[in-house]
C-alpha cells in the first residue's frame, strides 16, 4: 500500500488578530502550523500503516521553502518520505492552478516512489477554507473521490471510508486508486516520537522546483494561469448595538429575554 | 469554454424523497437579481429521483426555466453520477454563471465540475453581485477563519461558478410558477459510478442534525459542563423546534457528536435565530454562525466575545436562564 498525503503549511488562524486602526490582518508573529485537517489525513494513513506495516506514506506540500518545517513535522509523526513543491512560477495560483501543479507533482513523485494507491488530503485548509484542491486533484487524475472522511480502512481491493454526512455517517466503498479528503474524527492524531523527530530533523527533503515538470502547461499555473483572482479583501463588519440583559437573577433575565424576543416576534 | 447564453444557473440539490434542499430555492432569490444584471434567464437545474416537488418549488420561487434530470441513479448523491450529469448539461446549454449550495454534497460536486470544465470556482460565498458591464459575478467569501472577506472574480472563463452558503439568502414568497420545464433524458451507467454506499448510520441521539437547513439553532459550549448539561439545551431546542448545535470545545470534550459542531471545523449556519449557550465565541465559532439573522448569547462571563456579535446578550448562568425561558415559551404556546 502506497499512500500520498497532501499537506499545507498555514498560519494558525486562532492566533490572527485585527489591527484596530488599519483594519487589516496582523500576520506578523502568527505561528505556522500543519493544516489541522491535513493532520487528520496523515493520521488516517498512519492508522492504515499500523494494521498494514508494509504501507509507505509519502507527504507532499506546495509552498515557500519554509514549508519544509511542516513536512519535517509530518516525518516526525508518521510519514516515510517528503517532497516540497516550490517555485516562483507557482506563486499566485488559485485552487485550479494549484491542483494542476500538484497533479503534475503526483505524476513526478510516482516516478520516484511508485504508483500511489490512495491520495489523502485534509477536507480544506484553515486559511483559504475552500475545500477545492483535493477534489480538483482527483479530477485531474481521473480518480474517484470521497470527501468528509472520518476514518479509512483496507478491505480487500477496496478502501472503506467512514464519511460524515448531515444525517450521521455513511460507509463508502471505493476502489483503488482513489482520493479521500478528511475532516475531524473522534480521536486525536498521534504525537511525534523523539526518535522520529531526530530523524526528521536530519532528513533531506527533495524540492520539485520550476523546472521539475518539463511537460507542464505554463499557461495553467501561477497568477496568470488562474481563472479566479482576488478583486479586493476587507475585514468584516461586526455587529454592534446588541441589547445586554443582566437582571437580578437568572429567572428575571430569562423573563426579560423572553419578553424581548416575543415582543420582536422572533419566537 | 465560451458561454452560449447569458443565463444564470442554480443547481437545486434534492433530498432522497425528491424534495428540494432549502439552499437551492434560497439561491433563486439572488439569482433573479443576478440574471437580470447579466441580461439572461434564471435557470434552475434539478437533479434527483422523483423530483416533482423540487421542480414545483423552483417554479414557485422565481425560475424562468427548469432543466430536470430524473433517474434512480440520482436518488442517493454520488460524485460521479452528478458530475457527469451536470457537466454534460453545462456543455449542452453553455450558461454564463452557475451557483451551487455549499452543502457537503455541493462542496464535493463544485470543484469536480469546475475542474472538468477548466473554469474557476469560488467556495462558500456569503455575498453576491454582478458587474453589469462585464457580466462578471463578484463572489464574496470569508477566509482566514472569518477574519477576512475576499471578493473574487472569474473574468475570462465561463461558466463562472460559485458555491454559496445555506441560510445566507432567504426564499422568496411563493408565486404561481410560469417556468418553461425541460426534461433531459440523461442517464449515467452504473459502471461509471465508482463509489458505493455500503452502510448508512443515522445519528442515534437525534433524527435531525440538519444544521445548515435549520431555522432555529440552540448551541452549547464549554459552559454546558458535560453531556448531561446538553439535556437543558435539548429541552429548549425541542420546545422551539430547533436543531442542537455545539462549539468545538463541547465536541472535543466528547459531550456531543461532531455532526453538531458549528464553526470553522464544523458547519456553517445561517438560521433565523441562533441561541449560543455557554459559548465564549472564538473567532472560528463566530465564522460559522455570524450570518444568523438574530443571535442570542447566554454566558456567565460579561466579557465573552460572543456578546460582540449578539443582538441579545444575557449575562448569567445558562442553567438558571434556559429552563425559565423554555417554560415561558411552553406557556406562551399553550
Amino acid at each position: 500500500m502506497n499512500i500520498l498525503v497532501c499537506v499545507k503549511q498555514v498560519p494558525d488562524t486562532t492566533e490572527i488578530k485585527i489591527d484596530p486602526v488599519k483594519n487589516t490582518l496582523i500576520r506578523e508573529g502568527v505561528p505556522s502550523i500543519v493544516n489541522p485537517f491535513d493532520g487528520y489525513a496523515l493520521e488516517a494513513a498512519a492508522r492504515i500503516k499500523d494494521k498494514n506495516p508494509d504501507t509507505k506514506i509519502v507527504v507532499v506540500s506546495m509552498g515557500p521553502p519554509q514549508a519544509t518545517a511542516a513536512l519535517k513535522e509530518c516525518l516526525s509523526i508518521a510519514a516515510d518520505k517528503a517532497y516540497l513543491v516550490s517555485g516562483r512560477t507557482f506563486g499566485g495560483s488559485d485552487t485550479l492552478a494549484t491542483s494542476y501543479i500538484l497533479y503534475n507533482a503526483v505524476k513526478k513523485i510516482e516516478e520516484l516512489e511508485g504508483k500511489f494507491d490512495a491520495i489523502f488530503c485534509g477536507k480544506q485548509a484553515i486559511d483559504g477554507d475552500t475545500a477545492q484542491v483535493g477534489p480538483e486533484i482527483a479530477e485531474h487524475l481521473g480518480y474517484p473521490q470521497v470527501t468528509y472522511g472520518l476514518e479509512a480502512e483496507l478491505d480487500g481491493d477496496m478502501l472503506k471510508v467512514k464519511k460524515e454526512v448531515e444525517e450521521g455517517v455513511e460507509i463508502i466503498g471505493v476502489k483503488f486508486p482513489c482520493l479521500v479528503t478528511f475532516t475531524k474524527p473522534a480521536w486525536d492524531p498521534r504525537y511525534p516520537t523523539v526518535k522520529r523527530k531526530l530523524a526528521a530533523n536530519r532528513a533531506e527533503i527533495p524540492v520539485l522546483g520550476d523546472d521539475a515538470f518539463p511537460d507542464i502547461d505554463t499557461s495553467r499555473i501561477g497568477l496568470k494561469g488562474s481563472p479566479t483572482n482576488v478583486k479586493k479583501t476587507f475585514v468584516p463588519q461586526r455587529k454592534t448595538g446588541g441589547v445586554k440583559i443582566q437582571e437580578s437573577d437568572g429567572r428575571a433575565s430569562a423573563q426579560k429575554l423572553f419578553e424581548l424576543l416575543s415582543g420582536a416576534s422572533i419566537i | 469554454m465560451e458561454a452560449k447564453t447569458k443565463d444564470l444557473w442554480v443547481f437545486v440539490e434534492t433530498n432522497e424523497d425528491g424534495t428540494a434542499k432549502n439552499v437551492g430555492i434560497e439561491l433563486l432569490t439572488p439569482g433573479k437579481m443576478m440574471a437580470g444584471k447579466q441580461g439572461g434567464d434564471l435557470v434552475a437545474v434539478v437533479i434527483g429521483c422523483g423530483v416533482d416537488e423540487a421542480v414545483k418549488a423552483a417554479n414557485e420561487h422565481g425560475a424562468d426555466k427548469i432543466i430536470v434530470v430524473d433517474g434512480p441513479e440520482f436518488k442517493h448523491y454520488t460524485t460521479d453520477a452528478y458530475a457527469i450529469a451536470l457537466v454534460s448539461l453545462v456543455e449542452k446549454y453553455g450558461p454564463t454563471s452557475m451557483m451551487i449550495g455549499a452543502t457537503n454534497n455541493g462542496r464535493d460536486l463544485g470543484p469536480r465540475v469546475s475542474c472538468r470544465l477548466n473554469t474557476g470556482l469560488t467556495a462558500d460565498c456569503t455575498a453576491l453581485d454582478v458587474d453589469e458591464e462585464t457580466g462578471n459575478v463578484a463572489w464574496t467569501r470569508p477566509a482566514f477563519g472569518g477574519n477576512l472577506m475576499a471578493t473574487i472574480i472569474c473574468p475570462n472563463h465561463r461558466p463562472q461558478i460559485g458555491t454559496v452558503r445555506p441560510g445566507v439568502f432567504k426564499k422568496s414568497d411563493a408565486v404561481e410558477g410560469k417556468a418553461e420545464i425541460v426534461k433531459e433524458d440523461l442517464h449515467v451507467p452504473v459502471d461509471q459510478i465508482r463509489t458505493q454506499v455500503l452502510e448508512i448510520i443515522k445519528e442515534l441521539d437525534s433524527e435531525n442534525v440538519d444544521l445548515e437547513g435549520a431555522e432555529i439553532i440552540v448551541s452549547g459550549g464549554r459552559g454546558v459542563g458535560g453531556p448531561e448539561g446538553f439535556e437543558t439545551i435539548k429541552a429548549l431546542a425541542k420546545e422551539l423546534g430547533a436543531t442542537v448545535g455545539a462549539s468545538r470545545a463541547a465536541v472535543d470534550a466528547g459531550w456531543i457528536a461532531h455532526a453538531h459542531q458549528v464553526g470553522q471545523t464544523g458547519k456553517t449556519v445561517g438560521p433565523k435565530l441562533y441561541i449560543a449557550c455557554g459559548i465564549s465565541g472564538a473567532i472560528q465559532h463566530i465564522a460559522g454562525m455570524s450570518s444568523s439573522d438574530v443571535v442570542v448569547a447566554i454566558n456567565k462571563d460579561p466579557d465573552a466575545p460572543i456578546f460582540d456579535v449578539a443582538d441579545y446578550g444575557v449575562v448569567g448562568n445558562l442553567f438558571e436562564v434556559l429552563p425559565v425561558l423554555t417554560e415561558e415559551i411552553k406557556k406562551a404556546r399553550g
